[in-house]
């Protein structure tokens, strides 16, 4: 480990900064926070791997000195999926934007929580595609203003933790970039339970969504989180759908406990196979 | 290297393509693999979810083409062997990640089980009319390898050797078998490990500090660090330096994307595999691959009977071409007739290096059958006449 003076540091490749990431966006507060759970959970710079795909938020695989893996748009869970495999041993971390994990990945993301793959979800949700100027994405409040939907969006949003839970995710929780001790506590949780984890992460993008929507800087969107968030740890992830400006309910919405799908496989062939059965993780996982 | 014994069917089998196939990635020592059924493929993603747990390995079906083709990616960094199969639109849907390999160089190997197209097509019919797509479907410039098995045996053998290339020169490797040769049942005879020829990977040979994961090394291919063992590599799609961080320059741009090809190109002849039957006299050359290969042989047969000067020409390698072969043989003969299940993809490259020193003919055929090879050896007469 390099000796750095945040401590922070020793986690990011500081020989990529300064980042592309706007004044008073949120995606360097979700790595700060990130970086702190690592800290805390003194996890070593080996023992896990961060995957992303496309975005200003699927950036993030660019500044984490970690084995890290820029992909596609909308392929990080299968790519984690797929590397998790190969490595049991490793924690494999999932970073990137809602329009990324829930619109082009959504199939993804669903077929993953169902299967209890195990990778844990960080996704920062802007509700809009920052990367390509702004447009409407899958959380895109109704009657928020995005290029594609000049007028105001008129389709449904998803509600994130509701889409999480009730297709099999074993962790869900969301913070806001204002709930930077919640947030880092959530990331260590998830990192330590195996199976899918889940956590949607409320950010402000303030060079694009807010401007668009007049909702001020990135100090006005803390402001906003702070007045309008509130705690409901265990609540039903079917009331907490969000609108434009609107209350926020954060916190752990489910905890809960399921065999993961190298388990399962484990399992259900070893049960079948006996004696037969010659289970990866046997084979000494390959350096 | 010899195989993990593990992997090994040794013995004499009658399989079909498919199966032999399957039993060919894991003598290569492919150990995960994700796919998604598609006829007539759907066979060997079957035996590999049957036979690969007994081997000390993982099959996932996938929850589509699109997952696949970038989870076994995710498994290749974490230093496995990987492929994925599928046919038609199963293909189709992975273009983007056969594109994300190439710019990655992460060893993979694409088994393409081809049906007759475009679209749904023929789903249970053969066809090459995915050659092309193989060679450049995704976007931008880029070269990857295919193969052209035209029998069960060589989908065992070739199948081993597309891991082998995948693995020496860091490329997605396209397996371009079809409905005939992957349901065609036939004697396959698997070797003992010991005789299989095994390459892997070069790992980083020098100080970890001043690793660089894309830095080439002297056959242009960089060194492959495993992920979890202090590298930190960072691997992106973007254009990149040797460091593998982005970098938005056209100097950076040009140097990569000419490296990526040119470790191809450039290296044809340690890839290039071709077979040629009677090509010493002959007048006119049939250049086919694949099961057309095997159907010209009735053609030259035919043609030899009758007194006529006619060879043949296989790319068992399709892609990268085999380009100084053919162009010498341009200079001896009058001309190359060339078949395929398509209505003209190869023989443009077949065109282009004759240069007008031979003829060139194509005898097309759209998929849903083979050649009749009297149709060919009609073709043939034409010419010499
Ligand atoms: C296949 C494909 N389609 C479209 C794009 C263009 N694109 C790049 S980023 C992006 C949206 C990213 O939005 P989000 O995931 O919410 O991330 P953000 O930039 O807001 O952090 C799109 C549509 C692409 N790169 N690839
Ligand atoms: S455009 Fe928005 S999301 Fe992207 S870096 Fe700037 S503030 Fe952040």
């Amino acid at each position: 480990m390099s000796k750095a003076t945040n401590p922070v540091e020793s986690y990011l490749r500081m020989d990529r900064m300064p980042s592309i990431w706007c004044p008073g966006c949120g995606i360097g507060i979700v790595v700060n926070c990130f970086a702190r759970a690592l800290q805390q959970m003194g996890v070593d710079h080996d023992e896990l791997a961060v995957v992303s795909g496309i975005g200003c938020t699927g950036r993030i695989a660019g500044y984490v000195d970690i084995d890290s893996f820029h992909t596609t748009h909308g392929r990080p869970i299968p790519f984690a999926t797929g590397l998790k495999v190969a490595r049991p041993d490793l924690k494999v971390i999932v970073m990137s934007g809602e329009g990324d994990l829930v619109s082009i990945g959504g199939n993804h993301l669903i077929h993953a929580a169902r299967r209890n793959s195990d990778v844990k979800v960080i996704c920062v949700n802007n509700f809009t595609y920052a990367m390509t100027g702004g447009q409407a994405g899958p959380t895109a409040p109704r009657h928020s203003i995005a290029t594609t939907a000049p007028y105001g969006s008129f389709d449904k949003p998803f509600n994130l933790p509701f889409l999480a839970d009730s297709t099999g995710a074993v962790y869900v929780a969301r913070w806001t970039t204002y709930h930077v001790r919640q947030l880092t506590r959530s990331m260590a949780e998830a990192m330590s339970k195996p199976g899918f984890c889940f956590i949607e992460v409320i950010s402000p993008c303030p060079t694009i969504f807010s401007r668009r929507n007049r909702l001020g800087d990135g100090l006005d969107a803390m402001r906003y989180y702070k007045n309008s968030s509130k705690v409901v740890n265990g609540a039903n992830t079917r009331m907490v759908g969000l609108d434009l400006n609107g209350p926020i309910i954060v916190g752990k919405f489910i905890d809960r406990d399921r065999p993961t799908l190298l388990e399962a496989m484990d399992e259900e062939i070893g049960s079948k196979l006996g004696k037969r059965y010659v289970p990866y993780a046997t084979t000494g996982v390959q350096r | 290297m010899s195989a993990d014994p593990k992997g090994v069917l040794t013995g004499v089998h009658f399989l079909d393509g498919d199966h032999a196939c399957c039993e060919g990635a894991l003598a290569a020592g492919c150990r995960v693999v994700f796919g998604y059924p598609i006829t007539p493929s759907t066979e060997v993603v079957e035996r590999i979810a049957r036979r690969i747990p007994t081997v000390g390995g993982v099959f996932v079906q996938m929850e589509d083409e699109i997952a696949s083709s970038i989870a076994i990616q995710g498994a290749a960094w974490g230093g496995q062997k990987v492929m994925t199969v599928s046919s038609g639109p199963g293909i189709s849907l992975m273009m983007e990640h056969i594109g994300y390999a190439a710019m990655t160089e992460t060893p993979c190997v694409f088994i393409n089980v081809q049906r007759a197209g475009p679209s749904t097509g023929l789903p249970t019919l053969a066809a090459q009319g995915d050659m092309m797509q193989a060679r450049w479907g995704s976007h931008g410039d880029y070269e990857i390898i295919a193969i052209s098995p035209n029998s069960p045996q060589e989908c065992f053998e070739l199948t081993v050797h597309a891991f082998n290339l995948a693995e020496r020169f860091r490329v997605p490797v396209m397996f371009m078998m079809d409905e005939s040769v992957g349901h065609m049942t036939e004697r396959v005879v698997i070797p003992n490990p010991e005789q299989l020829k095994i390459e892997n990977r070069q790992p980083p040979t020098g100080p970890k500090e001043e690793f660089l994961a894309y830095r080439p090394k002297k056959n242009m291919v960089p060194e492959m660090a495993p992920v979890g063992a202090g590298y930190k590599i960072h691997v992106t799609g973007l254009t990149h330096d040797e460091r593998g961080y982005p970098v938005m320059t056209p100097e950076v741009q040009h140097g990569l994307v000419v490296r990526l090809v040119d470790k191809i190109r450039k290296q044809r002849d340690q890839i290039c595999i071709n077979e040629e039957e009677q090509i010493e006299d002959a007048e006119v050359v049939i250049v086919a691959y694949g099961i057309t290969s095997r159907v010209v042989l009735r053609t030259l047969q035919m043609a030899r009977d009758k007194g006529l000067k006619v060879g043949v020409f296989r790319p068992v390698v399709v892609w990268p071409f085999p380009e100084e072969r053919l162009r010498q043989l341009a200079k001896q003969v009058k001309a190359f007739v060339v078949p395929e299940l398509n209505l003209g993809q190869v023989v443009l490259e077949v065109e282009r290096i004759a240069a007008g020193d031979a003829k060139t003919i194509l005898v097309p055929h759209a998929g849903g059958g083979l050649h009749d090879p009297l149709q060919i050896l009609q073709v043939v007469e034409e010419v010499l006449r």
